[in-house]
């Protein structure tokens, strides 16, 4: 009995290992103003500088409040008050410079300095708004949505 | 044409039932560093539009993307705080090996300080170091070789005083020649390891 709860708690202790490592770092907040949050897995965490994003985050600003996060990929986004910015989907192979990244701004203001992955393929990035879809084909470009 | 009033009468009248499409959006290309071109293609349902000037403005609407000029004022007014916010771009810099060693060139010593001048002026450095190969060898040989130039480097950073958990090691192999050269050419100055400070 005691042997097989043993190996019930190794075993999920091993899953919850590879489940931390899988949720790999995909950005890093390097500026953050007033009130910024993130919300992942269902918990909200301070989103103060130095603080390392997952995909599926979303980051949220307040009244007032401005953050910056660099990618792994060199693209910049930096949201102004009262954003919601979700980190919906990133893969980047630092190598080869493949990946995709798509985000959705669901409120607010977005300025974006696309990086590596757009550039080694068109459309690799896109933004998308409660209304539209960006395939982003440049470099740099604001977007808001309003309530 | 009936039909098409029609049925923009319907997405206005979805619209104002459901509220749905009340958020409406704003996309601003923004000019390019260096003047090269640029563009954002903008997708609203069925209807497309390309954003391929300077300040060039797509607004969502009921009947889809409707464009117009704006200028660096009207972006400044709305978009100042979330450009305020803007992290600073990466840092490029190469350093060359003498050759055959693990020992950097006279002038590459150099670079290394303003290297660590740059780390320390950044809030929260996150460094990469890139290793970079000539056109002698296959991919993966070259991947292994790039990885352990970026490696040696990376080791010297910590050495410096750069905590090891701000500085990543990757290799781009021969995929990113300096100098281009047809594959399987000796190449001393595409032997490099470029340092990406972010």
């Amino acid at each position: 009995m005691s042997i097989r709860w043993a190996c019930c708690s190794l075993l999920s202790l091993s899953l919850g290992l590879s489940v931390s490592a899988a949720a790999a770092d995909i950005g890093l907040i390097k500026t953050s103003k007033g009130q910024v949050t993130i919300e992942r897995e269902g918990g909200t965490l301070p989103g103060t500088v130095g603080t390392r994003l997952q995909m599926s985050d979303i980051v949220k600003t307040g009244a007032n409040s401005s953050v910056g996060i660099t990618m792994d990929d060199d693209s910049l986004l930096s949201a102004g008050p009262n954003s919601v910015l979700s980190l919906d989907r990133y893969a980047f192979d630092p190598t080869t410079r493949n990946g995709r990244f798509d985000a959705s701004l669901n409120k607010g203001t977005l300025a974006v300095i696309s990086g590596r992955i757009a550039k080694q393929a068109p459309d690799s990035m896109t933004v998308r708004t409660p209304t539209a879809i960006l395939g982003v084909r440049g470099t740099e470009f604001v977007v808001s949505v309003n309530d | 044409m009936t039909d098409r009033i029609v049925r923009a009468f319907a997405i206005v009248a979805t619209c104002a039932l459901l509220g749905a499409c009340a958020s409406s959006g704003t996309v601003v290309l923004l000019p390019e560093k260096d003047g090269r071109s640029t563009a954002v293609s903008v997708k609203q349902g069925d209807k497309e539009v390309v954003l391929s000037e300077p300040y060039a403005v797509a607004n969502a609407t009921a009947t889809g993307p409707r464009t117009y000029q704006s200028s660096s004022q009207e972006v400044e007014a709305k978009f100042g705080s979330a450009l305020a916010a803007q992290p600073s771009r990466a840092a490029s810099f190469t350093l060359y090996f003498v050759e055959g060693k693990d020992e950097f060139t006279e002038e590459s010593k150099q670079v290394v300080d303003r290297i660590l001048s740059e780390i320390a002026r950044r809030p929260v450095p996150d460094v990469l170091v890139v290793g970079h190969t000539d056109a002698v060898g296959t991919d993966a040989f070259n991947d292994a070789l790039g990885q352990q130039r970026a490696e040696t480097v990376r080791a010297a950073l910590i050495r410096l005083g750069v905590p090891a958990n701000d500085v990543r090691a990757i290799s781009r192999g021969k995929r990113e020649l300096a100098v281009p050269t047809p594959d399987g050419v000796a190449e001393p100055r595409n032997r490099r390891v470029e340092i990406v400070v972010r």
